[in-house]
C-alpha cells in the first residue's frame, strides 16, 4: 500500500507534515542513506529523493551545485532508486517521493520507470516539467504501480489552481514564490493569500516550498498549510560539510549531527 | 497536412508540446493568446513588416551565384541574402517580431539568451529601437570568445548577464534565460532567438522568419515562373532553415538541411543532433538531442557558435522524422573551405554557420543539371567570424607543414 495515503487524511492536522529534500549521491551514496535516516530520526514525515539532471531549469545554484557533485559520482535515475531499498533495510518507514526531471524519465521509459519506482519502495513521484496538460497518462500509470503522482501550482497558476488541486494526490506541492529553488529571506505576503486559495481547492494537505530556510519561515506558516518542504538549505549544510560527510564515520556522525539539529530546530518551531 | 502543425497542444507529430515547470505554464498559455490576436491584427502585422522594410532593410535580395555555379559544376545555385540584413543575420526578422509583440502585451522588459551574439545584438537593436528594457544572458565561455559582441550589446544600451552553470555556453544560457523568467514572469518577454523551447515559441518563431521562405518564393517566381529544385539552409535550433523551408513545404522543392559535424560524425565533437541524437526533452520541448543513455544532455561541438546547440526545434525533428527534410552532416573543416571559395568566388563572406549550408548545397547542386536550381540561405554575414576564421586556418596551415 502507497504509504502516502495515511497522510492524505492529515488534511487539516494541526501538526505541519515535515519533508525534506535531498539529492542522491550528494556528496556519496552512503551519506544519502545515512542522511535519509537522520531525517527520519529528526522527525521528517515524508522524504523526497532528487535525481540529479544536467540541466535543472527549475533550480537555483545549490541545488544545481549539489546535482553536479551527485553526477560527479556518477549516479543516475535507475542508480538512485536503488538507494531506496538500501534505506528501508536500514529502517526507513516514511513515504519516498522521487523528484525527477523528465528528461532521465522517458529515456528509461515511463512504465520502466513507474515500475522500477514501485518495485524499490518509492510512494509518490515528482517531475516538476511535466505540467497538468502533458501528465495525463503519466498520473494513470503512476496509479496502476500505486505510486501519488505529486502535482504543483505556483502563484501564477491563477486559472489552472482549480483543475490542478482537484486532481492532486498524495500532497499538493504549492511553491511559494515565483522563481526557482533556493533560500529566500522573507516570505512575501501574497504567498499567504495563495495558500489559502489553493487549500480551499485541494482535497490532500498542502505542503508550501521554495524559500523555507529558518524557524522563522516555519512559524509564520504554522496553522497555514499542511506541510513545508525544505531542499536547499540541507543541501547548503550538505554541501559545507561534503568532504566530513565523504569521509570516515566519525567525522561524518559529526556533520550528520549537525543537520539533525539543523532540521530539529525547524520541525520543532 | 504539414501546415496544420502545430496542434492545438503544440505538437508537431510526437514532438514539441509544453514540457515546462507549472510555474511558467500561465505565461504560456498568455503567449498563445496574445500571439493568436496579433496575428489576426492586420495593424499589428502592417507593423511588423513596415519595420522589417523601413529599418531592417527587406527585402533581401536573391542573388545568382555565377561563378560559384561553374565552379561547382550542375545546378545553377541562388543565394538568398539574410546576410544583407540590418545587423547581420536572420535573426533580426523575429527579434523584430517578437519585441513588437512584447510590447503589444504591455511588457517593458526583455529577457533573451544568447550563444555567438548574434540573437543577442539582434534583441538589444530592436529592444533600442522600440525602447524596452533588455537582459542579455550568454554564456561566460562565449562572452570571453565573442567579447565584440558583448561590447556592441552594452552599446545598444542592454544588459549581458554571464551564464556560469553548466558549460556555460548557449545550453546554459538559455538555462538562466528561463530562471530569470520563471522569477520575473510578470513583467518579462522571453525572447527566444530560434524555433526551439515549449509551444508557443517554435511556431512563432517560424511565423516570423517565414518571410525568408516567403520572399524567396516570390523573387524566383517572378524571375522563372517557376519553383526552385531545391533549398538547402544550415540547422542549429534551425531558425532561418525553418523560415526558409516552411512555405515550401507542400511543394515539390527538395529541402536539406545542414547540421554541424565539427570534427566528425563519428568522433565525440559535433553537434548532429538529428545524424546523431535521440528523442528526448530540451528547453521544454520534446524533439531529438544529443545525451547519454540516462538521458543527462552532452554538450555538443562546432566551430560555429551558432550551430553548437544540443537540441533542435521540434518541427525540424517532425520533418526529420517524416523524411520531408533531409539532414546532413558537414563538418568544421567542409563549411571552412566552402567559405573560403564562395569569398573568392562571389566576393561574399558568409557566416560560418551558413557555410554549413554552402558546403551541403555544392554537395547537391554537383549531382544536379545546369537546368535545375539550388537555392542557399545564406543566413548572415561572416564579420563575426574573421578571428575565428583566421586563427582556425593559422591552425590548419600549421598542421599542412
Amino acid at each position: 500500500m502507497n504509504r502516502l495515503t495515511v497522510y492524505e487524511a492529515a488534511h487539516n492536522a494541526d501538526y505541519p507534515l515535515f519533508i525534506p529534500f535531498i539529492m542522491a549521491g550528494d556528496p556519496t551514496r552512503s551519506a544519502t542513506v545515512d542522511l535519509a535516516l537522520q531525517l527520519q530520526e529528526a522527525g521528517a514525515h515524508i522524504l523526497e529523493l532528487g535525481i540529479p539532471y544536467s540541466d535543472p531549469l527549475a533550480d537555483g545554484p545549490v541545488l544545481q551545485r549539489s546535482a553536479k557533485r551527485a553526477l560527479q559520482q556518477g549516479m543516475s535515475l535507475k542508480s538512485a532508486m536503488d538507494l531506496i531499498p538500501e534505506m528501508r533495510k536500514r529502517g526507513l518507514t516514511i513515504p519516498v517521493v522521487v523528484f525527477t526531471y523528465y528528461n532521465p524519465v522517458f529515456q528509461m521509459g515511463m512504465e520502466s520507470f513507474l515500475e522500477t519506482a514501485n518495485e524499490k519502495g518509492a510512494d509518490g513521484v515528482l517531475v516538476p516539467d511535466l505540467p497538468f496538460e502533458e501528465s495525463q497518462d503519466f498520473t494513470a500509470l503512476a496509479k496502476d504501480y500505486q505510486l501519488a503522482n505529486i502535482s504543483l501550482v505556483a502563484p501564477t497558476s491563477t486559472t489552472r489552481v482549480h483543475k490542478i488541486a482537484s486532481h492532486a494526490e498524495g500532497f499538493l506541492y504549492c511553491v511559494s514564490s515565483l522563481g526557482v529553488t533556493g533560500t529566500r529571506e522573507v516570505f512575501p505576503q501574497e504567498a499567504y493569500d495563495f495558500i489559502h486559495t489553493v487549500k480551499e481547492h485541494s482535497a490532500v494537505p498542502v505542503a508550501v516550498g521554495f524559500g523555507i530556510s529558518k524557524p522563522e519561515h516555519v512559524q509564520s506558516l504554522s496553522g497555514i498549510c499542511s506541510g513545508v518542504i525544505v531542499g536547499s538549505a540541507i543541501m547548503k549544510l550538505v554541501e559545507k560539510h561534503a568532504n566530513e560527510l565523504a569521509a570516515g564515520e566519525e567525522k561524518k556522525k559529526e556533520a550528520l549531527q549537525e543537520i539533525k539539529t539543523f532540521v530539529s530546530t525547524l520541525i520543532s518551531s | 497536412m504539414s501546415n496544420m502543425y502545430p496542434d492545438n497542444r503544440g505538437r508537431f507529430g510526437s514532438f514539441g508540446g509544453k514540457f515546462v515547470p507549472e510555474t511558467l505554464m500561465y505565461a504560456l498559455e498568455e503567449l498563445e493568446q496574445s500571439l493568436e490576436e496579433a496575428q489576426a491584427d492586420t495593424d499589428f502585422m502592417e507593423e511588423y513588416k513596415h519595420t522589417l522594410s523601413e529599418y531592417a532593410g527587406r527585402s533581401t535580395p536573391l542573388t545568382y551565384a555565377k561563378r560559384l555555379t561553374e565552379k561547382t559544376g550542375g545546378a545553377r545555385i541562388y543565394l538568398k541574402r539574410e546576410d544583407l540584413l540590418h545587423t547581420g543575420a536572420h535573426k533580426l526578422n523575429n527579434a523584430i517580431g517578437q519585441a513588437l509583440l512584447a510590447k503589444r502585451m504591455g511588457k517593458q522588459k526583455v529577457v533573451a539568451e544568447t550563444g555567438a551574439g548574434q540573437h543577442g545584438v539582434a534583441t538589444a537593436t530592436v529592444c533600442a529601437r522600440l525602447g524596452l528594457e533588455c537582459k542579455v544572458f550568454m554564456g561566460e565561455e562565449d562572452m570571453r570568445r565573442q567579447a565584440l559582441n558583448v561590447f556592441r550589446m552594452e552599446l545598444l544600451g542592454a544588459e549581458v548577464v554571464p551564464a556560469n552553470s553548466g558549460s556555460k555556453t548557449l545550453k546554459d544560457a538559455t538555462n538562466e534565460a528561463i530562471r530569470y523568467w520563471v522569477a520575473n514572469v510578470g513583467d518579462t518577454f522571453y525572447l527566444i532567438g530560434s524555433v526551439v523551447g515549449p509551444h508557443p515559441y517554435p511556431k512563432m518563431v517560424r511565423d516570423f522568419q517565414r518571410i525568408i521562405g516567403d520572399e524567396t518564393k516570390e523573387q524566383f517566381g517572378q524571375q522563372y515562373g517557376a519553383l526552385p529544385d531545391a533549398i538547402t539552409a544550415c540547422v542549429g535550433g534551425g531558425s532561418n532553415a525553418m523560415g526558409m523551408f516552411y512555405p515550401f513545404l507542400e511543394d515539390d522543392v527538395r529541402l536539406y538541411g545542414a547540421e554541424a559535424a565539427g570534427l566528425g560524425v563519428d568522433t565525440d565533437q559535433h553537434a548532429a543532433t538529428i545524424t546523431k541524437g535521440t528523442k528526448g526533452i530540451i528547453h521544454g520541448s520534446l524533439t531529438y538531442l544529443m545525451q547519454d543513455e540516462n538521458g543527462q544532455i552532452i554538450e555538443p561541438y562546432s566551430i560555429s557558435a551558432g550551430l553548437d546547440y544540443p537540441g533542435i526545434g521540434p518541427e525540424h525533428a517532425y520533418l526529420a522524422e517524416s523524411g520531408r527534410v533531409m539532414y546532413e552532416g558537414v563538418t568544421d573543416q567542409q563549411a571552412l573551405d566552402a567559405l573560403s571559395l564562395l569569398t573568392k568566388t562571389e566576393g561574399i563572406l558568409p557566416a560560418v554557420e551558413s557555410a554549413h549550408a554552402l558546403h551541403l548545397a555544392m554537395e547537391k547542386a554537383k549531382e544536379m543539371t545546369s537546368e535545375q536550381s539550388m537555392i542557399i540561405c545564406l543566413s548572415g554575414r561572416g564579420d563575426k567570424d574573421v578571428h575565428s576564421i583566421k586563427e582556425a586556418m593559422k591552425k590548419e596551415s600549421l598542421s599542412h607543414e
